[in-house]
């Protein structure tokens, strides 16, 4: 497959790389792991005239926590990064266990977190998990560094809200207040299959009450879904038989899915509630464990 | 072990686990496939294919492609015409387009060719390209198809007034009429076999190379059978044969899809006519995707007519087949549907009757293949499914119902409800391996306890006999040519040896596997045999390799030409101990005089001396070749069962064990019939679980790409536990049978059977394939069957 005639430029700062934003005028694309704007080249469904290379870019590739919990993933972290980092393995359930559930190996040694939550695919896996966490993006463009919550980040499918001259330079997952529990599921057909499907839920405690919960689905409407109703049953009491079913009924209510080759909407809604399901209760049947 | 098998398998001939000499180079990247050819002077072809299902063409506007700089030819099927060559015949006596004219017949299809000096080029000079459409209304199914009023779609065949393809019957009507009159129970299922993609790694794709100057044309192409191209090229281009080279390289798998002649082809070879240079086309996957030979497709009402006791008295069929817009089934039998009548071999059913119709639709042609013998694969599927249902309604063990109504091994030669000759057999044998493999009554008592607890575990079985390696050439034959193979070896003076034969391996691991039969016949090591197969201006005329008929037919003649070539080692081994032929007798790779066994000569030795010192009046050289024309097809026989666990909440199915007991007959390679076996076996999974290509109602193929288009990955796919039964096939030299597609096409039913049994309480008594997990949970929830394909809606591509 052959993409259209492009330009390619690969800066080494990222002001070079916002000077030929600025250069390319709306017409240039930038690419970080190639995952999801390579598929488009090839296909052309994308023809920029000019292609933006931040693969260069130094001291992008990080993901770090800083001493107050708060955890930054730069823009060039890949998925397997994340994979394979103690830090989230130590402290970030929700997102330990969706990271080896995007994509496929291959695809993750490449792929980016920061570049799936600008694709703004309705089925990417991220964006429901930085959600669900409450996170934010950082821009930087001409005039400087601008914090955008990936709720409004993500606008519509495939949209987000970047300028034209805009650099994601990092995903920041706020600082825990309380001790943190949560999970992520999700229904693929095969591996490296995009979400049927699904759910990340993440939750703070204060001994067994619950003080902060986000529950966001993957794949089941235009854009990334962010069930606050559903979190909101949960929080100022401890997890119970009770409290699970009804956020798992809102959630499921919550989803806007449609009926297609996955599955029908009534289908998509049940997975949605049954893994709002599965993901409570293995954190409360471990806390009853713990406790 | 005798000292003669000892050697046999150090040197590496029949059973020895061989590690495939292939793999040498495909391991380093070192293979050469059509892709990697590169001539001078090479130019690019790319073509513009049909966004609409069905349209007429108002016109096609080509001059913005020819204005951009590098485009050397652009060809519309007006252009094709005035050489008549916008049409081409079919394998099975229809036509199809290779460039659209009047109108385009399904989404996909050639409209137009571009010929550029790179590929990038010729893709811009495609986009450039109007076409102006008028849609027609669509046809994605058998029941739109046939429905009153339902538009023509070939209007440009005359007396084509519907679209019927054919109406076709075969079996004793009369006699399974009487057989449902005494039944106590009839047992019906309706079955939709989805339509899927063989779908190799490698795409399609030709250079065509033709030099003015010796009136040659060379074509480099993905084909699995070099020798039927050149005929069709020869017959319909009306070029001369010999002026005609077809080298089919390196091929990255072919499944059945590199059999039939695609338009791609043809639009290389006479762009390359035309230009004088040569022409490289290699399509991309969506291309191989939504416009090259599919597979399956298939609608079947069945019934069989039971007595109490689980005796079968009938078995009736009728089938429904969707061929798509033209009728190019890659098929070499004289009935409609292939061998579909080849269903409930195994059993011992007194009577039966098929009645077969196809239809067009706007939909791909080309079906049939996809690792299988010519809708084998459908055929035991619906066998196996069929079987279990009826068990199921009589409330019989499933193992115990087949038991009762298997053929007998004493009782072969055998006449197959449809009238086949199947020649041996040890199904009980076999399925009884099975069993106590997978452990069978432990199972069902862990069933019962695994219910208890809410959970849904669930056995499936599959058992069937199936024809594999066409010809025989009284029966079967490609465009009146006749369904032979052959092969011809040349030993060397130091006892080295090179094999031709007219298959054409793509997987199959021909180049290790011919080496080792003839080193089963003569004794030379098979590292000192090279394999070369694919070039029609070296090899022996074949007819290529699918329906698992290279080991049945060209494998067999390897063993005969080896045994030519002994032979007339023979003599020369007489002449070189000084006996006359009488007194010498053979052992693996030597000849000795029978009363003084420790005197003797290599083969090695008798090599040399057809160089160097032959007899008076004998010739010269020590090479042969042999055409093989088999009595009748092999029928290798198996045992599949599956275990699953289905989750209730969600619908998704795990496969806990599945054994597989495969009955080849003698095998050359354990290594490589096991890698055969398990290739399959993970086909038979995909195409139960997830792999099938579907339509919405505008005829949009909605798995053109491989996010759509499952194939399962090691990740998915279950471990298989292999097993064997031996049965020699008594007709073959080296008592082989096919096995390249027994899994594919016994595996399926195994794992819809399993799902099926697990959710037994819910009384549902069908899901069709794909079994995805939304499906299950329909059929769990709601309590009914799931039938067809999965349905699509036009706004939810992605
Ligand atoms: C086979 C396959 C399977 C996949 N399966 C899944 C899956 O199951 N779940 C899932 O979530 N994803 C899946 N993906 C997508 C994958 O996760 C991508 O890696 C991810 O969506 C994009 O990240 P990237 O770094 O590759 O971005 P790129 O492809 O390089 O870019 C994507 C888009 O984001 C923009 N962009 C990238 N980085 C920045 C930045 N720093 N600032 C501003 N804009 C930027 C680009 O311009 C482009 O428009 C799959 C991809 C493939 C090929």
């Amino acid at each position: 497959m052959y993409p259209s005639r492009f330009r390619y430029e690969a800066p080494r700062s990222i002001e070079e790389a916002i000077a030929l934003l600025q250069q390319g005028g709306g017409e240039a694309k930038l690419l970080a792991g190639g995952q999801s704007l390579v598929p488009l080249l090839k296909l052309r469904f994308a023809s920029p005239e000019l292609l933006i290379d931040i693969n260069n870019l130094p001291g992008l590739d990080y993901h770090k926590v800083d001493p107050d919990g708060t955890i930054r993933i730069g823009a060039l972290c890949r998925h397997a990064d994340l994979e394979r980092s103690a830090i989230l393995a130590s402290r970030q359930p929700t997102m330990a266990a969706a990271a080896p559930l995007v994509a496929d190996p291959i695809v993750r040694n490449r792929g980016t977190l920061v570049g799936s939550l600008c694709h703004a695919d309705p089925q990417g896996d991220w964006a429901s998990v930085v959600t669900a966490l409450g996170g934010h993006v950082v821009a930087q463009g001409p005039n400087g560094r601008r914090k955008i919550p990936v709720s409004q980040f993500v606008t519509g499918p495939f949209q987000n809200a970047l300028a034209y001259d805009e650099i994601a330079v990092e995903a920041v997952i706020p600082a825990p207040k309380g001790t943190v529990a949560g999970g992520y599921l999700k229904l693929e057909r095969r591996v490296g299959d995009f979400a049927t499907a699904g759910v990340a839920v993440a939750i703070e405690r204060s001994g067994a009450v619950v003080t902060r919960a986000g529950i966001a689905l993957t794949g089941v409407g235009s854009a990334t879904i962010d069930a606050t109703e559903a979190a909101k049953a949960l929080v100022g009491s401890p997890l119970s038989a009770e409290t699970i079913a009804q956020a798992a009924e809102l959630a499921a209510g919550a989803a806007q899915p449609r009926t297609d080759h996955r599955g029908s909407a009534a289908y998509k809604r049940q997975i949605v509630r049954t893994f709002v399901e599965r993901i409570l209760t293995r954190v409360e049947q471990s806390s009853e464990k713990a406790g | 072990m005798t000292t003669q098998a000892r050697d046999e398998i150090k040197i590496g001939g029949l059973g020895a686990s061989r590690k495939r000499v292939e793999d040498n180079r495909f391991i380093r990247g070192k293979g050469n496939y059509v892709d990697d050819i590169v001539l001078p002077g090479m130019l690019h072809m790319e073509i513009l294919r049909s966004p609409l299902a069905h349209a007429r063409i108002v016109s096609i506007d080509t001059s913005k492609a020819w204005a951009i700089p590098g485009v050397r030819l652009v060809l519309t099927g007006e252009m094709m015409a005035t050489r008549n060559l916008a049409w081409m015949p079919t394998l099975s006596y229809d036509t199809q387009a290779v460039l659209a004219t009047d109108k385009v017949r399904f989404q996909g299809q050639e409209v137009a060719c571009v010929i550029a000096d790179d590929p990038y080029i010729a893709k811009d000079a495609c986009e450039a390209i109007v076409v102006e459409y008028e849609a027609l209304p669509v046809i994605v199914n058998p029941t739109q198809a046939l429905a009153d009023g339902a538009p023509l779609i070939r209007d440009d065949k005359e007396n084509q007034h519907d679209n019927v393809v054919f109406d076709w019957e075969v079996g004793d009507r009369d006699g399974t009429e009487r057989a449902f009159a005494q039944a106590d129970l009839v047992s019906k299922l309706e079955l939709h076999y989805p339509r899927s993609h063989p779908s190799p790694m490698e795409c399609c794709g030709s250079i065509a190379d033709f030099d003015r100057s010796t009136s040659k044309l060379t074509v480099y192409m993905t084909t699995q059978a070099p020798h039927i191209i050149r005929a069709a090229v020869a017959l319909v281009a009306e070029l001369p044969e010999h002026m005609i080279r077809i080298v089919s390289p390196d091929l990255g798998g072919g499944f059945g899809n590199k059999v039939p002649v695609y338009p791609g082809y043809v639009m290389s070879i006479l762009a390359s006519i035309l230009l004088e240079r040569p022409v490289k086309w290699i399509e991309d996957k969506t291309g191989n995707l939504i416009s090259t030979g599919f597979a399956r497709d298939i609608y079947l009402k069945g019934e069989l007519a039971l007595r109490k006791d689980g005796k079968i008295l009938g078995v009736r069929m009728h089938t429904d087949s969707d061929h798509g817009a033209f009728f190019s089934d890659a098929q070499p039998s004289k009935f409609k549907i292939g061998l579909m009548h080849s269903a409930f071999s195994c059993y011992d059913i007194p009577s039966a009757h098929l009645t077969a119709r196809g239809v067009y639709t706007n939909k791909a042609p080309g079906g049939v293949a996809y690792r299988c013998s010519f809708r084998v694969t459908e055929a035991m599927y619906f066998q196996e499914r069929m079987v279990q249902a009826a068990a199921d309604d009589l409330g019989m063990d499933q193992a115990e119902f087949r038991r009762r109504n298997f053929v007998r091994d004493d009782d072969f030669p055998h006449r197959t409800p449809f009238g086949f000759l199947t020649d041996s057999g040890q199904y009980g044998k076999c399925l009884q391996v099975g069993l106590e493999a997978i452990g069978y009554e432990d199972f069902l008592k862990q069933k019962e306890e695994a219910k208890s607890r809410g959970r849904l575990l669930g056995i499936g079985i599959s058992t069937m006999t199936e024809p594999l390696g066409a010809g025989n050439s009284r029966e079967y034959d490609i465009l009146g040519i006749k369904m032979f193979d052959s092969a011809e070896l040349r030993v060397h003076m130091t006892g080295k040896a090179i094999l031709r034969t007219g298959a054409k391996t793509q997987g199959q691991g021909h180049e290790t596997t011919w080496a080792q039969i003839v080193a089963h016949e003569l004794g030379i090591p098979a590292d000192d045999i090279v394999v070369e197969e694919g070039d029609t201006d070296t090899a022996p005329f074949g007819m290529g390799t699918y329906a698992s008929r290279s080991t049945p037919v060209a494998g067999a003649a390897v063993a005969m030409v080896s045994r030519k070539v002994r032979a007339k080692a023979r003599k020369l081994a007489a002449h070189l101990l000084e006996v006359s032929e009488e007194d010498i007798e053979w052992e693996l790779g030597r000849f000795y005089v029978r009363s003084s066994p420790e005197t003797g000569v290599s083969i090695q030795d008798c090599a040399y001396a057809a160089y160097s010192n032959m007899p008076d009046g004998m010739e010269p050289g020590l090479e042969n070749v042999a055409y093989y024309d088999p009595p009748n097809l092999t029928w290798p026989f198996a045992c599949y069962i599956a275990t699953v666990e289905v989750d209730p909440q969600t619908g998704v199915w795990d496969v806990l064990r599945f054994v597989a007991v495969d009955d080849c007959g003698v095998r050359i390679n354990p290594m490589v019939v096991e890698g055969q076996i398990m290739g399959g076996l993970t086909e038979a999974y995909a195409m139960a679980s997830m792999q099938f290509i579907t339509f919405d109602a505008q005829g949009n193929c909605i798995g053109s790409n491989y996010m759509d288009y499952l194939l399962p990955t090691a990740w998915e796919t279950p471990g298989w536990e292999l097993h064997e039964v031996v049965t020699p096939c008594p007709h073959h030299p080296i008592g082989a049978k096919g096995i390249g597609e027994c899994a594919t096409v016994g595996g399926p039913a195994a794992f819809v059977n399993a799902v099926l049994d697990a959710i037994k309480d819910t009384g549902v008594r069908n899901i069709d394939m794909p079994l995805l997990p939304d499906r299950v949970y329909e059929a769990i929830t709601q309590r009914h069957d799931v039938s067809g394909a999965p349905p699509v809606k036009m706004d939810d591509h992605d």
